[in-house]
């Protein structure tokens, strides 16, 4: 947490987006994670997908639970309101405030502590529900803010810095996720800015409950060798299923791809998501067999990410609820209260 | 000498759970509710579907009391499980009914009651083959002998039988049958006995209801929008109760949609974390739970409280600690709602006596919570939540409007205002709140449990957490006027005696109260509505020397709370205790307070 805000004045040459803001409008607080923090570069990517996708910080709500990646909340999106809830709560609070207002954009960010453990419940009950939201876990299998424990993600058989195997198998929510019935699911990693932000851009546009889990190493008790979660380990293991370029509407696409290298997805919103294939047959709508091929791949040492799966034409918590177009929070007494002359009826009922 | 007594007697009916008996006991209650005459019932039953022993007991009063009385004028014994101990509870001079298809020795009944038998079996066994109908007309053919012994008119009866089965035309010769049967088979081989029911206008526009339903009605009219919860006995039947209502006054008539959204959670810290992540959206939200979920919820708690987003819950409470007794009454989550989570926290409390207060307070809980910005519990118990009683109608003010508490609008910070998410700016404690998403560029803020300034920015300074402290504690004294106010009844003689009691205690009270004058022992009575206590609790404890509280718990909850929050001498608070899980009753009180007045030197002692 800190107090210290950062200077609004801003180079003349920012370029701003549809809205009319820079890119420092939707920044935060001075960070006060360990310089190096893979969290801080997850933040940034937070920043620039909000910056690039025109949405308005105020209409975003920032929700987290407790520890070194719930603390990030602080130093994004400074104009959004945000909500440190409690260790492990984050996804029922995030839940609560959806059925709320439908009309604003839920961001939960949690870590492997938070979300694996503690909060594996809650976390598995949120995603169940659709709610929808983008879930990113800051992922970086050891407890930080307390110095250096295994985390419920840490590899079974890596090494703590003080030299402790783990013992225990690692819990991996991407699997979960699928299972569980996420629409979006996606792996990537803090060190690929190029797979992050357009990942994000994807989520945020997803209706429905997406999920991302992202490989952030900890600089200070978890980057060593013996480490499965360290900056050289996930470097050298990652497996990018592919590559994402998203577009709001029927854009052009940029780059040129040749036919049979890309797969475009829509989402309800009109969104293109394009995919450049990097593993072949890899489909990402084919849930079923997306989880087969993580395991496959995971019983070969390697960290596959890029987005693993999407549900174009999810639904929400709100469609199952059949809740009305009008958020709950802006119903008044007439919209709620039935009135003198219902009690009437309701009292002869009871007769 | 045979009891004889004309709309005042008890009858309590010993039947197996699953049995089909409830709805034949209902229809019993009802008639004579119909008949004009006040009736109160409980059920008393175990924690299981089918097969373990239940009661119900029902209090016939003329004079209209409704609490429980205490002992048992006749007893329907239908359940051979429990025999011994219900002929026991019988009143000498008091009737036994039983099925008496199968001869019992008459080691099994006593000389001082009445015993009326029919062969309920073997008349069933008789008329039907089907084993369903043998067990379920059963229970209507008893109703049918009780009908005649009693005196209840059989038109009433009739008419009851045409409303239930409505839906189903086809079932109503049927039921009307088996209950002529029992009428018949009583009309030829027994008496009317000494317990009479006698038509009557005592009952007025008095409805029949549970307080758990009448809570979730409250919330309806109260505005609530989201409703998480988690089941638990007794407190189910209030999610259950706002889902029915809920889609019976909420749902938009042109588009179908609803305008409410409940959520059945994983578990109790969930159905908490999303009320409160509602409340802080500004949706009125609330969670339904008992003891065990009251534990569960502390941390979220705690957040509300330091973090001050509005939540209402329902405390439904059970038998504790831990499963305790889940389908028995008590007033044992006093203590564990006022001061629930770790740190300094006072909470608000909602104390109803009945499913009319279910009810007015389940709406205001929602006004109080958005205007003071924390946690409201609404704490019934399990007998005035899961029985129907007879209460005064629900009445409904269209002129009121739900009052939001302090949200600044975006209009008022495009106005300038200073918007500090904790600033203090009318001196009551309580701060200005925004809606996310309420602003392009101010009013944003960071919400934590985390100590922070006026202004919502994280300070571990020791006098920036004091002032925020401090001013939670004006907010709790603001409390004070805004709660239900403690009602009292004098003695009609002055006298030095108070009883100070609360809950569902009250009926049970208000006919002790009138035992006690009759025997010439005045005491003046508050009832509690609300903790904090406004300064009225302690005025009228101050000008009594004698206070007996009385409270459904062991440990004297109540008492605690009105000695640490007023500093009141424990010896001028005499506890009176009923915590063996049935409700408290009229005989109890009387007995407890007599006792203790009549022996006034020991209770002086205790000075």
């Amino acid at each position: 947490m800190t107090y210290i805000a950062k200077p609004k004045f801003h180079h003349p040459s920012l370029q701003p987006n549809k809205l009319g803001f820079t890119r420092r409008d939707y920044e935060g607080r001075v960070s006060t994670l360990c310089a190096g923090c893979g969290h801080d570069s997850i933040s940034a990517a937070i920043i620039q997908a909000a910056f690039e996708l025109d949405i308005e910080p105020h209409r975003l709500a920032k929700l987290s639970g407790i520890g070194c990646s719930s603390k990030t909340p602080d130093y994004f999106l400074g104009a959004s309101h945000g909500f440190n809830t409690v260790h492990g709560r984050m996804p029922s609070v995030l839940t609560g405030a959806n059925l709320a207002n439908r009309d604003l954009v839920y961001l939960g960010v949690s870590g492997d502590g938070d979300s694996a453990s503690i909060g594996l419940g809650q976390f598995a009950h949120s995603i169940r529900r659709g709610v929808n939201m983008t879930y990113i876990v800051e992922n970086n299998g050891v407890y930080g803010l307390t110095k250096g424990q295994f985390s419920a993600t840490s590899d079974r058989g890596s090494k703590s810095k003080k030299g402790v195997v783990n013992h225990d198998s690692a819990i991996d929510m991407v699997s979960l996720a699928l299972q569980l019935g996420a629409t979006f699911v996606a792996r990537s990693f803090s060190g690929d800015k190029e797979q992050l932000v357009p990942l994000i851009k994807a989520a945020l546009r997803h209706k429905g409950a997406a999920f991302i889990d992202t490989i952030s190493p900890c600089i200070a008790f978890n980057n060593h060798a013996g480490s499965t979660k360290s900056f050289d380990w996930v470097r050298e293991h990652n497996e990018a299923v592919n590559r994402l370029d998203v577009m709001i509407g029927r854009a052009p696409i940029t780059a040129e791809y040749q036919p049979g290298e890309t797969v475009e997805v829509e989402q309800h919103d009109g969104t293109v998501l394009t995919l450049r294939k990097l593993a072949a047959d890899y489909d990402p709508t084919d849930r079923v067999r997306a989880m087969g091929f993580l395991q496959e791949r995971q019983a070969a040492g390697e960290v596959v990410t890029g987005l693993l799966y999407v549900d174009p034409r999810a639904e929400d918590l709100h469609d199952a609820l059949g809740t009305v177009k009008t958020p709950l929070n802006a119903l008044d007494t007439a919209d709620l209260t039935p009135g003198a002359a219902a009690m009437d009826r309701i009292n002869a009922s009871l007769r | 000498m045979p009891i004889t007594a004309t709309n005042d007697f008890v009858v309590k009916f010993a039947n197996v759970n699953g049995s089909g008996s409830a709805s034949a006991n209902g229809l019993f209650v009802k008639s004579i509710l119909r008949t004009g005459v006040a009736v109160a019932a409980r059920n008393i039953f175990p924690s299981n579907i089918q097969g373990l022993p239940t009661w119900y007991e029902v209090r016939v009063s003329g004079e209209g009391w409704l609490g429980r009385r205490g002992g048992v004028d006749l007893m329907v014994a239908m359940n051979p499980q429990t025999w011994d101990r219900d002929v026991a509870e019988i009143e000498p001079g008091g009737y036994l009914f039983y099925d008496s298809t199968r001869p019992l020795p008459a080691s099994k009944f006593r000389d001082d009651i009445t015993v009326i038998g029919a062969p309920l079996q073997q008349i069933c066994n008789t008329a039907y083959s089907d084993p369903r109908q043998r067990q379920l007309f059963k229970n209507i053919i008893y109703v049918g002998v009780l009908a005649f012994i009693l005196g209840i008119e059989n038109e009433v009866i009739e008419t009851l039988l045409a409303e239930e089965f409505a839906r189903k035309p086809k079932l109503i010769p049927a039921n009307i049958e088996a209950f002529h049967m029992g009428v018949e088979y009583a009309r030829e081989n027994l008496a009317p006995i000494g317990l009479q029911v006698r038509r009557a206008d005592a009952v007025g526009d008095r409805i029949f209801v549970e307080g758990n339903n009448a809570a979730a009605l409250g919330a309806v009219y109260g505005g609530a929008t989201v409703c998480a919860w988690y089941p638990i006995t007794p407190s189910t039947s209030v999610a259950e109760g706002f889902t029915d209502w809920c889609g019976k006054l909420r749902v938009d008539s042109e588009t179908g949609d609803a305008k409410y959204a409940i959520v059945q959670a994983e578990d109790e810290i969930a159905s908490i974390g999303m009320v409160v992540g509602a409340g802080w959206n500004g949706a009125r939200a609330f969670t339904c739970t008992s003891g065990p979920g009251i534990s569960l919820m502390q941390e979220f708690i705690g957040l509300s409280y330091f973090a001050e987003i509005p939540a209402v819950i329902f405390d439904v409470q059970r038998g504790g600690p831990s499963t305790g007794m889940p389908t028995r009454t008590q007033q044992s989550d006093i203590l564990s709602a006022a001061y629930a989570s770790h740190g300094d926290t006072k909470h608000v409390l909602l104390l109803p006596r009945d499913p009319g207060e279910c009810f007015e307070f389940g709406a205001q809980a929602f006004d109080l919570a958005d205007r003071l910005q924390t946690t409201v519990f609404v704490m019934l118990d399990l007998d005035m939540g899961m029985n129907e009683w007879l209460t005064e109608p629900f009445r409904w003010d269209d002129t009121k409007s739900l009052d939001r508490g302090k949200v600044m609008t975006a209009e008022m910070l495009e106005a300038g205002a200073d918007f500090g998410r904790y600033l203090d700016v009318d001196g009551d404690g309580v701060p200005f709140r925004t809606y996310p998403g309420t602003h392009p560029s101010k009013g944003a803020y960071f919400t934590r449990g985390t100590s922070r300034d006026r202004y919502a920015r994280y300070s571990e300074e020791g006098a920036v957490y004091v002032d925020n402290m401090e001013r939670l504690l004006r907010k709790f004294e603001t409390a004070k006027a805004l709660v239900p106010q403690p009602i009292e009844v004098k003695a009609s003689k002055p006298t030095r005696f108070g009883v100070i009691h609360y809950g569902s205690t009250g009926p049970a009270m208000d006919e002790a109260m009138a035992a006690l004058e009759a025997k010439g022992l005045y005491v003046d009575a508050l009832r509690i509505r609300a903790f904090p206590f406004p300064g009225e609790v302690f005025d009228f404890i101050e000008r009594h020397d004698l206070v007996f509280v009385i409270e459904q718990n062991r440990d004297a909850q109540l008492r605690t709370l009105l000695m640490t929050e007023g500093g009141v001498d424990p010896a001028r608070l005499v506890k009176i205790l009923h915590y063996e899980g049935a409700p408290i009753t009229a005989r109890f009180i009387t007995r407890e307070i007599s006792a203790l007045m009549d022996a006034p030197a020991q209770s002086e002692m205790a000075r």
